[in-house]
């Protein structure tokens, strides 16, 4: 799976509230994915993330 | 008119029991997101809910919901893998594999880890063009600890001819399926692979992973040329200690519910079709709402394609994003923002919709 370009997105776009998903490109596709342990994107943007092959940017 | 007496016939497995079919869209019905993909080289589900082919370096395949069925079962539908760049020479480690994936809670009643675990068996009907030998299995994806697998070689000695394939998996008592949401059950059948799977011995009860048994005893490569095919439908996994029952047919509506628990797409049927509900909370940013038609499993992924549009006060404006805000496994909420000569008026309702394409979707996606 090719993760590329991940941004946070803050609750309401408000940077000062929690982030609630994550921006980014899957396999060459726009997706939008939330916070959530069972979503298997999630979790793998996190796998990604903690093997230092992916960075997510900070929320606008 | 009370009903004074049950004849024994109406109390056979088949007659009686329904719900039986732990496998969801098994005649292969439901294919939400296209009933037809060229060029496919590598892993996900592309066309057939549920099924999930995992491909690494063994050739490229169209993947198709095809007619082709086996005369007088009932079925309609089957799925189809078509190669059509051949790799006559598998590196050991490479494979083309159909694989379904089966949630814990699902997989419960089968008492497993426990001295009341139940046999099942698995069954389905295949096609090919290439006879030999084929391996499937069902591995049990233990979190945290040891995952276990369970196989069958099945000859096909008839090519282009369909066949019922059984398979009488005898019950665990030693590991339980992990009881949540996730991923606890794979079944694989292996279509190509290296000796990284097959250099072992198959084991046909259950045992712990181990990489050169998984698929000891496949002998044929599906991949090494583009003349070859292979279909299946009517897959069937249920607890019974030999010998399967009659294929569980269910209406349509049913068969798409339980495949929107892990997927589900919000489309148009025409130009300038609506999306989604929402409102201007401020000029530069629109909010908007839908509830899904079923609970999904999770709360999904949110992937648009096409071109969306905010219509508010009577005109058509390009949202900047389009981007989860909020998300249950019930209802999501979006954000988009707006800028420049797209901004709206505070407080105003409106709605997303495509902008004169009505290819445009938004797919939800839970799956395991």
């Amino acid at each position: 799976m090719i993760i590329e370009n991940a941004k946070y997105h803050a609750l309401d776009g408000d940077n000062t509230k929690p982030n609630t998903s994550i921006t980014c490109t899957i396999d060459g596709k726009s997706c939008s994915v939330p916070i959530a342990e069972a979503n298997t994107h999630y979790a793998e943007i996190m796998r990604q993330v903690a093997a230092g092959t992916l960075t997510i940017e900070e929320a606008d | 008119m009370a009903l004074s007496k049950i004849r024994s016939d109406s109390m056979t497995d088949n007659a009686i029991q329904s719900n039986r079919n732990i496998i969801k869209n098994g005649a292969m019905v439901i294919a939400q997101r296209a009933t037809s993909v060229t060029g496919v080289t590598g892993s996900g589900i592309r066309v057939i809910d549920r099924m999930y082919p995992e491909i690494s370096n063994a050739g490229t395949w169209t993947q198709s919901q095809s007619t082709d069925v086996p005369v007088g079962q009932g079925f309609v539908n089957s799925f189809k893998m078509d190669c059509t760049t051949a790799d006559t020479s598998l590196d050991p480690s490479h494979y083309n594999i159909l694989g379904y994936r089966i949630e814990g809670i699902d997989l419960q009643r089968l008492n497993y880890g426990t001295s009341g675990a139940k046999n099942m068996v698995l069954s389905f009907w295949v096609k090919t063009s290439k006879t030999g030998n084929y391996v499937v299995n069902i591995q049990n994806i233990v979190t945290g600890g040891t995952s276990r697998t369970c196989g069958k070689v099945y000859t096909v000695s008839q090519a282009n001819t369909w066949q019922k394939v059984e398979f009488p998996i005898a019950a665990d008592t030693a590991t339980a399926f992990d009881n949540d949401t996730g991923m606890s059950a794979i079944i694989y059948w292996w279509l190509a692979t290296g000796t990284t799977y097959t250099s072992g011995t198959l084991s046909n009860t259950w045992e712990n992973i181990s990489n050169p048994n998984i698929a000891a005893g496949q002998t044929v490569n599906l991949a090494d040329s583009t003349n070859n095919n292979f279909y299946i439908t009517g897959i069937q996994l249920e607890v019974a200690d030999s010998i399967s029952t009659p294929f569980e047919h269910e209406d349509y509506g049913t068969t798409l519910r339980k495949c929107q628990r892990y997927y589900q797409r919000l489309a148009s049927d025409g130009t300038y079709d609506a999306l989604m509900d929402g409102m201007h909370l401020v000029t530069t940013q629109f909010f908007a709402m839908h509830s899904f038609p079923t609970t999904m499993r999770t709360e999904p992924t949110m992937t648009g394609s096409g071109t969306f549009s905010v219509l508010s006060n009577g005109s058509d404006k390009t949202p900047d994003s389009l981007i989860v805000n909020r998300a249950t496994i019930d209802v999501i909420q979006t954000y988009s923002a707006m800028s420049g000569g797209n901004v709206g008026v505070a407080g105003h309702g409106g709605q997303i919709r495509n902008n004169n394409d009505a290819t445009t979707f938004l797919d939800f996606t839970a799956e395991l």
